[in-house]
């Protein structure tokens, strides 16, 4: 296995707000791996700093070998990584197909030519809902669809590297399945994901590894597996009762 | 290629590996400053908070915890949670005076049995053997620690502890034992036992075992090889850590192969403190990086070694430490059970009619290594009588084995005749395996 992407002591603040303090973290080539926490733990800002909205104050941002830090948002997801953002931040006005298209808007205009038509096949293919509604605005779609959209426009960026916030975040417990699914299938064609989620159970079940953070600093490393047998998780995020572990 | 237990992590880049230790470096810190107070107060002495470590080498900044520490905190201080999410206790072999106390939750214990079994693969034990293990079951570390990874591996287990050394070699005879595990003088007993009971080596079934928990020699490694048959790999481990698991030899036997994904191993200047740079020996420095329920920061052993991490032939990427042969304190482990010089001048202060000068010699009685206190009567009482002083001698002898939990002989010496040396004073004479 290989480091994909690594964060050591990274710094970042809003403002004079100190948020992520000196906190250390990877994902290996083809893992899956959550991120856990409370509100205000620091997880958004995390992938924030890795897909470059905001610049980490001091600390070791690198992907794929090479240092990260600084770069912009746009140059990092021609490097392959692809945020899909909490609250999907789909264009409510545009055509489902064209929010998908949107999503290649970086790829050269070769590439637009001899590659983007066969990747969206490829989504509507992961997607079927998203190929019967490519005409519709995407505005129309239900939370769950527009939660597909917004993973399928990330997709086609090609990337590497995954990011997602909360996908899950208001689905109908079916639907969250199905994104979850959807996230497996993803890693098994190649895809590496960061995962923030807040449901830690259902997290836990796809992801190879996670991290616990709390006040920006990760408390806990370790297997799924451990997670869950870990006690203060249970409680904390699996809404474990204090008599029940 | 010989078999791995674990090659995800025995084979990790060396690259993930300091990642991956930062990482869990920065939690466990994190945690203690939660968690401990002790860890608490000794950062906000320093002026420190956990975010101030960024890499491996802040830990530097950090003093060392020592065995005078766990003795302090004992019996909880240092635990890091709740009792109720404690499953085991173990208690460090040693003093009864001020024991250490080790505790372990449930995560504690699967990465423990996974180290031990990742020793036990290294060392050629495989699910076809017949594992003989005759470390003490108890409050010592040694026997479940092994047992746990031997039943992990799915070899066949027998639990025969420290059973009476005829028994060893009837068990041997009879299940057909393959492999031997335990300390390395008690297989040397056994063999003693079997050659006395006129049992052949060559009409047994062993092949292999994995001897630890005190130092032993080269030369001692080539008589239990030449005497049971067998190929002996040394392990490592120390209670504070949580056990056996720690290091293990592979069929290379270039040195003991550390699980650097669950500690940060250091080696430094024992008398200054200083980090020394790689291959030179020192004292190792232990730090916790996955433990729950007691983790330790800067852990100081004891145990002087020196470290390697150049890539083994075997193909673990792990660094491997040179067999330990010394301490830095003069602690000896008699039948497994950790006598430090300091316990012993303790019970000679309390009888009047001898001095503070005394030695411990350690030596092979037949396969056993015994121990002998020699002490110089005090001035004013080397008139008495013989009797007398054999049932002072008899006396002493009693109170260590109240005080300390291991059986010694006495010797009263006349006044100045236990050599005096400048500094520290050489109070151990160690006379096993010389010719």
């Amino acid at each position: 296995m290989s480091l994909l992407l690594t964060l050591s002591g990274v710094n970042t603040f809003y403002d004079r707000l100190h948020v992520l303090k000196g906190a250390s973290l990877h994902v290996n080539e083809g893992e899956i791996v959550a991120l856990l926490g409370a509100n205000g733990a620091g997880k958004t800002t995390t992938l924030r700093t890795v897909c470059g909205l905001l610049r980490p104050a001091s600390g070791q941002v690198s992907f794929a070998g090479q240092s990260i830090v600084g770069r912009s948002p746009e140059a990092l997801v021609r490097l392959g990584i692809t945020q899909v953002p909490e609250g999907r931040q789909i264009f409510g006005p545009l055509s489902v197909q064209d929010n998908l298209l949107l999503g290649a808007y970086g790829r050269g205009r070769r590439a637009q030519r001899t590659e983007v038509p066969g990747d969206l096949a490829r989504v509507f293919e992961l997607f079927p809902v998203l190929a019967e509604r490519r005409h519709e605005r995407g505005g129309s779609l239900s939370g769950g669809q527009q939660q597909m959209l917004a993973m399928g426009r990330a997709l086609m960026a090609r990337p590497r590297l995954l990011l997602l916030d909360e996908p899950c975040l208001g689905l109908a417990p079916l639907v969250a399945r199905q994104i979850m699914e959807t996230i497996v299938a993803l890693r098994a064609q190649g895809t590496t994901i960061l995962l923030v989620e807040q449901n830690a159970r259902a997290a836990l079940r796809i992801a190879d590894r996670g991290y616990v953070m709390e006040t920006g600093k990760v408390v806990l490393e370790g297997t799924s597996e451990e997670l869950v047998r870990n006690k203060d998780v249970r409680r904390a995020y699996l809404g474990k009762d204090y008599d029940e572990v | 290629m010989a078999a791995i237990y674990n090659p995800r992590y025995e084979t990790i880049a060396r690259e993930e590996l300091q990642q991956l230790q930062l990482e869990r470096l920065q939690a466990t810190i994190n945690r203690c400053y939660k968690n401990v107070p002790f860890y608490r107060r000794r950062l906000e002495a320093l002026g420190m908070e956990p975010e101030d470590f960024q890499s491996l080498d802040d830990l530097r900044q950090l003093p060392f915890t020592t065995k005078q520490d766990l003795r302090d905190s004992y019996p909880y201080d240092l635990v890091a949670l709740p009792l109720r999410e404690v499953v085991r206790f173990h208690l460090s072999s040693g003093t009864t005076g001020s024991p250490t106390v080790i505790a372990y939750t449930a995560n504690d214990l699967a990465h423990w049995t996974e180290l031990v079994a990742r020793n036990l693969v290294a060392g050629e034990i495989t699910r076809e053997d017949v594992v003989q293990i005759f470390f003490g079951y108890g409050l010592f570390s040694g026997g479940f620690g092994l047992h746990q990874g031997a039943e992990a591996i799915g070899a066949s287990v027998l639990p025969v502890s420290e059973a009476e050394l005829p028994q060893q070699v009837k068990i041997m005879q009879d299940f057909r034992s393959t492999a031997l595990i335990g300390m390395p003088s008690y297989a040397l007993a056994i063999a003693e036992a079997m050659e006395a009971a006129g049992v052949d080596a060559n009409s047994l079934s062993l092949r292999v075992g994995l001897f630890g928990a005190e130092p032993w020699s080269e030369e001692r490694r080539q008589a239990i090889e030449e005497r049971l048959h067998i190929r002996a790999y040394d392990i490592y481990g120390l209670s504070e850590m949580g056990g056996p698991g720690v290091s293990g030899e592979c069929p290379e036997r270039c040195g003991l192969h550390l699980a650097e994904d669950h500690y940060l191993v250091e080696v430094v200047d024992p008398a200054t403190g200083e980090p020394l740079p790689e291959g030179e020996e020192g004292e190792l420095v232990f730090t916790t990086l996955t433990k729950e329920a007691l983790p330790l920061l800067r852990y100081r052993s004891g145990d002087l070694s020196a470290l390697d991490s150049a890539p083994c032939a075997c193909g673990r990427t792990v660094a491997r430490m040179r067999r330990v042969c010394c301490r830095t304190d003069d602690m000896v482990i008699i039948h497994g059970i950790n006598v430090f010089p300091a316990d012993v001048a303790t019970v000679l202060a309390s009888f009047p009619e001898v001095s503070e000068h005394f030695q411990l010699v350690v030596e092979q009685v037949g396969v056993l290594d015994e121990l002998e206190v020699r002490v110089e009567l005090a001035p004013q009482f080397f008139s008495d009588t013989i009797r007398g002083l054999e049932g002072l001698e008899q006396e002493i002898a009693d109170k260590i084995r109240a005080n300390l939990g291991v059986g010694v002989a006495v010797k009263l010496v006349e006044p100045k005749t236990i050599e005096r040396s400048i500094g520290k004073a050489k109070r151990v004479l160690d006379l096993r395996d010389k010719e």
